[in-house]
């Protein structure tokens, strides 16, 4: 790019794939890929949950992505879940097993599993 | 001789929940097991939290029970009076506490309200691997603002207003390197980034690498804008493959997009970054032994002055900046110095990432604005120290810092206040120690660590802090002697003194910050042989009590060593020479007539 407005444009184009606005239906699920999450277990986890919303035929309104330390150590793997209008939903200690339920009943059903989430499950 | 006290809540909360009634039946249990000379039942006024009621504290250990109930007094008695092992049910735990309960979302815990998520603001949020989503976020917007709005002396003035300072641990005012650096004449000049982060305990620098990679790499690109460099080496350690994998792919991706390289956004300016890898030696992070090893050298400090500023990498004008440092300046060139100074104290701005570790429930990663109160962390976001036990210490700073005891937990966390307690703000490893800590075990821990750290070059931190190791080590086997202790201060003093870079200068500081607040420690292990928190091994005594024990033999039949002799339904004793300390016998024991001290 050579120019400033180039750079906005992509801004103006990603921005609402990554911080949802109220009105916009999308889901974006990210789950905490640095070395803590790595190593607790967190790839199976995310390559599950790729698995299952293509599968459900979810592709289109859910984006699966890797994203950074969230600083929760012994919370690992953590996977939230992030929609237009709606608060953030944290889920803690994440397995494939998990990871299934949560595609079917949240990103498909639409109720988050509440027992998976962080105020519910012992550090 | 009173040796505990139970203190039970009678305020009004606690009252109605029939906390007079259990304060009564404790006496009464305590007269009935013949401890009523031994344990005292205080009726204390409230403790502010009504919702855990009745609440009852045991000192001197200060394990804090909630909800207890009449039915609950016996087993308190039982197993916490008698025999010393806390009623782990009834122990209040802030996981079960109704702020977290039932809470899904974690920007609603107790843990992430009273953070302020500055460096670590995209961390959690977008993948680092992707450039789009980082630009998303406002990304590469502050470099095109300075290239196409500003000049280097306003770059270097606004860092400077802002009122950033080091957050590697020493704490320089950024813009003021800044300065240095853009004044020092040379057609070549470099930009550094210090990603070789080495304290024990510390994960600061990693997460934001692996996180927000593209912040480190914007944020160099300005600080070579500003002081006239059009290169830049980011030394980072190889143990962090994952962090190395994303900077890589963040360097390959800001270059196709023409944000690396040159005539950035068509101004003229180029700028490249490459990568160096550290091999694991801790005093490549001490900025002068980097830029040693990133000439190919063997990472050695060298002596300042020249400051790398004047005469660095490759003997031209160098910026080192640690990768915190350069995750907060983005944003800062965004928003302005005001926004970045009207956060944290007088003379320590914005905000610290602080790796909590230790004896402390909530582990993980944290950013408070300067300013808070090491209490604030380690209680209120840190969830408080797990399993009842009391709080002793929490070490900042690493092998190169002290530790802050109880009575310094309402120091406001900045730069200066930590150095006016003998600590320092370090790179923001914060290690939490509890009542079963041994101080003069970590601080003989920290000395291990710089001495296997030690580059050898210069004689004073070379020899001088094996020596004091050595001293350690006699004192924690029960070999001290009177004038130990002295010979401690005055190596390290001599030390700090005479040593050639800032890992032999700052050394002894775990030694000296221990011997300040818990001399008695030290004092108890050369005087009286004895390890007051019971970790050090040779210096522990386990005995049996004549009055408690019945003779049932159980102890002597599962001592492994044979340590311990006596005839059935007469005391037991222990041969304090064949002992081993495995502590096999104390479990055993039906009676709690042997104890560890």
């Amino acid at each position: 790019m050579k120019s400033l407005q180039e750079l906005a444009a992509i801004r103006e184009k990603m921005k609402d794939k990554v911080s949802l606005r109220e009105g916009v239906n999308d889901i974006r699920v990210v789950v905490g890929m640095a070395t803590c999450g790595i190593s607790a277990g967190a790839r199976p986890v995310l390559n599950t949950l790729v698995e299952e919303v293509a599968k459900e035929g979810l592709s289109g309104a859910v984006t699966v992505t890797q994203t950074g330390c969230i600083g929760i150590c012994q919370f690992e793997p953590v996977v939230e879940v992030f929609q237009g209008g709606k608060e953030k939903i944290t889920y803690v200690k994440m397995t494939p097993v998990k990871a299934k339920r949560v595609v079917a009943e949240h990103l498909k059903g639409g109720k988050p599993v509440e027992e998976y989430t962080i105020g519910n499950v012992k550090a | 001789m009173i040796r505990a006290h139970v203190l039970v809540c009678g305020g009004t909360g606690c009252t109605s929940s029939n906390s007079p009634a259990i304060a009564e039946a404790m006496e009464k249990e305590l007269a009935a097991k013949g401890l009523a000379d031994e344990i005292k039942v205080v009726r204390t006024g409230c403790f502010g939290l009504c919702a855990l009621g009745p609440v009852m504290i045991v000192y001197p250990d200060g394990t804090f029970y909630s909800k207890v109930t009449v039915g609950d007094v016996p087993e308190i008695v039982e197993e916490h009076l008698l025999k010393g092992r806390p009623v782990t049910r009834l122990v209040y735990d802030e996981a079960a506490d109704k702020d977290t309960h039932g809470v899904t979302s974690l920007s609603d815990t107790a843990f992430y309200k009273k953070q302020m998520r500055l460096a670590l603001r995209n961390c959690g949020v977008i993948n680092p691997e992707v450039i789009d989503e980082y630009i998303a976020l406002d990304g590469y917007m502050a470099l095109g603002k300075v290239l196409t709005e500003m000049k280097p002396v306003d770059v270097i003035q606004l860092m400077k207003d802002s009122g950033l300072r080091g957050r590697g641990g020493a704490g320089f005012p950024t813009g003021t390197k800044w300065d240095f650096a853009a004044k020092s004449v040379s057609d070549k000049k470099y930009v550094v980034c210090n990603a070789d982060e080495g304290d024990p305990g510390a994960f600061m620098d990693r997460s934001i690498l692996e996180g927000d990679p593209h912040a480190v790499i914007e944020a160099m690109a300005i600080a070579g804008y500003a002081i006239g460099a059009d290169e830049g080496y980011i030394y980072v350690r190889a143990e962090y493959p994952i962090a190395i994998k994303r900077l890589e792919i963040a360097i390959a991706q800001a270059r196709e997009y023409g944000l690396l390289g040159k005539d950035i956004f068509s101004t003229g300016f180029n700028f490249d970054i490459q990568l160096r890898f550290g091999a694991g030696a801790f005093v490549c992070g001490e900025e002068t032994a980097l830029l040693t090893s990133i000439e190919g050298k063997r990472g050695e400090p060298r002596p300042r002055p020249p400051f790398p500023a004047v005469k660095g990498l490759f003997g031209q004008p160098t910026i080192i900046n640690n990768v915190e440092t350069l995750a907060n300046i983005p944003q800062i060139i965004l928003k302005g110095a005001k926004w970045f100074n009207s956060i944290g104290t007088e003379k320590s701005k914005g905000t610290k990432v602080f790796a909590l570790g230790g004896k402390i429930t909530n582990t993980g990663l944290v950013e408070i604005p300067m300013g808070t109160t090491l209490r604030e962390i380690i209680y209120d976001i840190g969830g408080g120290i797990p399993n009842g036990k009391k709080f002793k210490a929490a070490q900042t700073g690493g092998p190169s810092g002290g530790c802050i005891p109880a009575s310094h937990l309402d120091t406001p966390i900045d730069y200066d206040s930590l150095i006016s307690i003998g600590s320092m703000m370090g790179s923001g490893g914060l290690i939490v120690m509890d009542e079963d800590n041994c101080m003069v075990d970590i601080a003989k821990f920290f000395l291990e660590f710089t001495v296997d750290e030690s580059c050898g070059k210069c004689t004073p931190c070379r020899i001088g802090t094996r020596k004091m190791l050595e001293i350690l080590e006699k004192i924690t086997s029960g070999n001290g002697e009177d004038g130990d202790i002295e010979k401690l201060e005055e190596l390290a003093y001599s030390i700090k003194a005479s040593a050639l870079c800032g890992l032999g200068q700052t050394a002894p500081n775990p030694v000296l910050s221990t011997l300040r607040y818990f001399r008695d420690e030290y004092e108890a292990h050369v005087y009286e042989k004895r390890c007051p928190a019971g970790q050090c091994k040779a210096l522990a005594r386990i005995t049996i009590d004549p009055e408690k024990c019945k003779g049932c033999t159980l102890c002597a039949k599962i001592c492994p060593v044979g340590a311990i002799s006596g005839t059935v339904k007469n005391p037991h004793v222990i041969d304090q020479s064949k002992c081993i300390k495995c502590g096999a016998c104390m479990e055993k024991c039906k009676f709690g007539a042997i104890s560890k001290a």
